[in-house]
């Protein structure tokens, strides 16, 4: 595994981030540009020209019935399809300018950027501290006082700071069900991703959990752009700005949320979110 | 996939609506029959059955608010419960307004008749017909009807303002009329009422098919 130099990507910002300032590094506004990305499992064609943009710092949330493609979709954002075999991807997708699959980019810098969180929450068998910082230790940052302002401003910014700052040394096996999910989370935004990717993050936690996961995606959106992919359409509903409805791997739909949940223009849309799908 | 259960309450809700709005054509009609008939006790009985229609629109809301929490509709599902929960406020108010024509009917009844009736009974068909074609194009969800019902409802402005004008000449002439007169011209104003809220429901309606809020003028 190539290991990057602590120059050469990772910048650990010391003051409010401020992403909309600078236009050289973000040339529109979408963050995320699909031009006609297509995706096969060997012969299983499995992305149909998916073309969107997602714009910066706004919650996008892909639904779907199981199998339409949008975990698959969202697993092109970060290249985590390169890990199965047999996997062909073409089609343009660009993440902040970068084209995620040209052979020049570095993959590492493309996760670098697109940080994920997936449905069962996965901390490593560390302490809380360095399951926070261990994207930092990767890419070779081990001074102690920049370890220590990223993983509070990490676990802060994951809501989870006031929780576990007094047991930092403790395993991060031994939180609950919610308080692990959002150490990934803090986890994934301590090597100051532009993108965080969610692939079901709530579903197997409990309403309370859930709720604080969702109130927690409303402050990020404030720094980062988020992908959610949900199966729960009122989750989708009450936390993104835009909806994608994905159908046997084609995009059926995609609008702003109220108006895909209150005026779907689409029958097949309005078929799947009231549930007369079949 | 069905959901019968939801569907069979959308059903239960949709019939509620109808039989609520067969209960306020039915009442309009008698209020301006114990007019025309100077029917005293039939216009005491409109007014004693308003609770029939009070009844209905809770038990309407409840059942609306009950589908909102406990099936979180979406879409045209969503747009049909909001339709339904305004929809059953026009109605109740339209109940209110045959109440309100037998009252001012009880209220000429104790002196002679002013004059025969022409323009009244012609608002009072016309605002029952806007009543009808409007719950007929929510039950068929049919825009077109709705417009239709929209577009009608310039002509019961303009009768109110002829009864207005008549009824202003016999005020003039003989002040010993003014008080049926002010009854009548109150009459005309229900019945123009009725015909507006046949409007807001038809509004609703052309919401609920086309999803275009089309109210004040906003589309159209």
């Amino acid at each position: 595994m190539k290991t990057t130099a602590p120059d050469s990507g990772l910048r650990i910002r010391t003051a409010v981030p401020s992403k909309g300032d600078s236009p050289d590094v973000r040339p529109s506004e979408a963050e995320i540009v699909c031009k006609s990305v297509n995706l096969a499992y060997g012969e299983n064609h499995a992305l149909h020209d998916i073309s969107m943009e997602m714009e910066a710092r706004r919650v996008t949330a892909l639904i779907g019935p199981s199998g339409c493609g949008k975990s698959t979709l969202l697993r092109c954002f970060n290249r985590m399809n390169d890990l199965i075999d047999n996997v062909r991807i073409w089609g343009e997708i660009r993440v902040s300018g970068l084209d995620v699959n040209a052979a020049t980019t570095d993959v590492i810098e493309v996760r670098r950027r697109v940080g994920m969180v997936f449905q069962k929450s996965n901390p490593f068998p560390k302490s809380i501290f360095e399951n926070v910082v261990y994207g930092l230790r990767i890419a070779g940052i081990n001074e102690k006082t920049v370890l220590q302002e990223a993983c509070e401003r990490s676990l802060r910014a994951a809501a989870l700071w006031d929780e576990v700052k007094d047991r930092l040394d403790e395993s991060g096996l031994g939180l609950s069900g919610g308080q692990m999910q959002r150490l990934c989370i803090a986890r994934a935004i301590a090597v100051e991703p532009e993108i965080i990717l969610m692939d079901e993050p709530c579903s197997a936690l409990d309403p309370i959990a859930t709720l604080k996961i969702e109130e927690l995606i409303y402050e990020l959106k404030e720094n980062y752009t988020i992908v959610i992919v949900t199966h729960n359409l009122q989750q989708a509903a009450r936390v993104s700005d835009r909806t994608a409805l994905l159908w046997l791997g084609r995009l059926v739909e995609y609008a702003p949320t109220a108006e895909l949940f209150t005026a779907p223009k689409d029958k097949l849309t309005e078929d799947y979110i009231t549930g007369r799908f079949g | 996939m069905e959901r019968h259960h939801f569907e069979a309450e959308m059903q239960a809700l949709k019939s509620q609506l109808l039989t609520m709005g067969g209960l306020v054509e039915n009442r309009i009609h008698r209020a301006v029959d114990s007019l025309i008939h100077r029917n005293d006790a039939e216009a005491q009985k409109v007014i004693e059955s308003d609770v029939e229609i009070n009844d209905l629109q809770i038990e309407v809301d409840e059942r609306c608010l009950k589908l909102l929490a406990t099936q979180t509709p979406v879409a045209g599902d969503l747009r049909f419960i909001a339709a339904a929960m305004k929809i059953n406020s026009d109605l109740e108010r339209m109940g209110d307004q045959a109440v309100n024509i037998a009252e001012n009917t009880m209220k000429c009844l104790d002196k002679p008749p002013l004059k025969p009736f022409i323009d009244l009974p012609r608002m009072a068909a016309l605002a029952q017909e806007m009543t009808r074609d409007a719950l007929d194009a929510f039950v068929r969800r049919d825009a077109e009807l709705a417009r239709d019902v929209l577009r009608r409802d310039d002509e019961v402005d303009d009768l109110k303002d002829q009864v207005f004008r008549e009824l202003l000449t016999y005020m003039m002439a003989d002040p010993g009329t003014i008080e049926r007169a002010l009854s009548l011209i109150l009459i005309s104003r229900n019945l123009e009422r009725v015909a507006d809220h046949a409007t807001n429901i038809a509004e609703d309606v052309i919401f609920l098919v086309e999803a275009k809020d089309v109210r004040h003028h906003r589309v159209e």
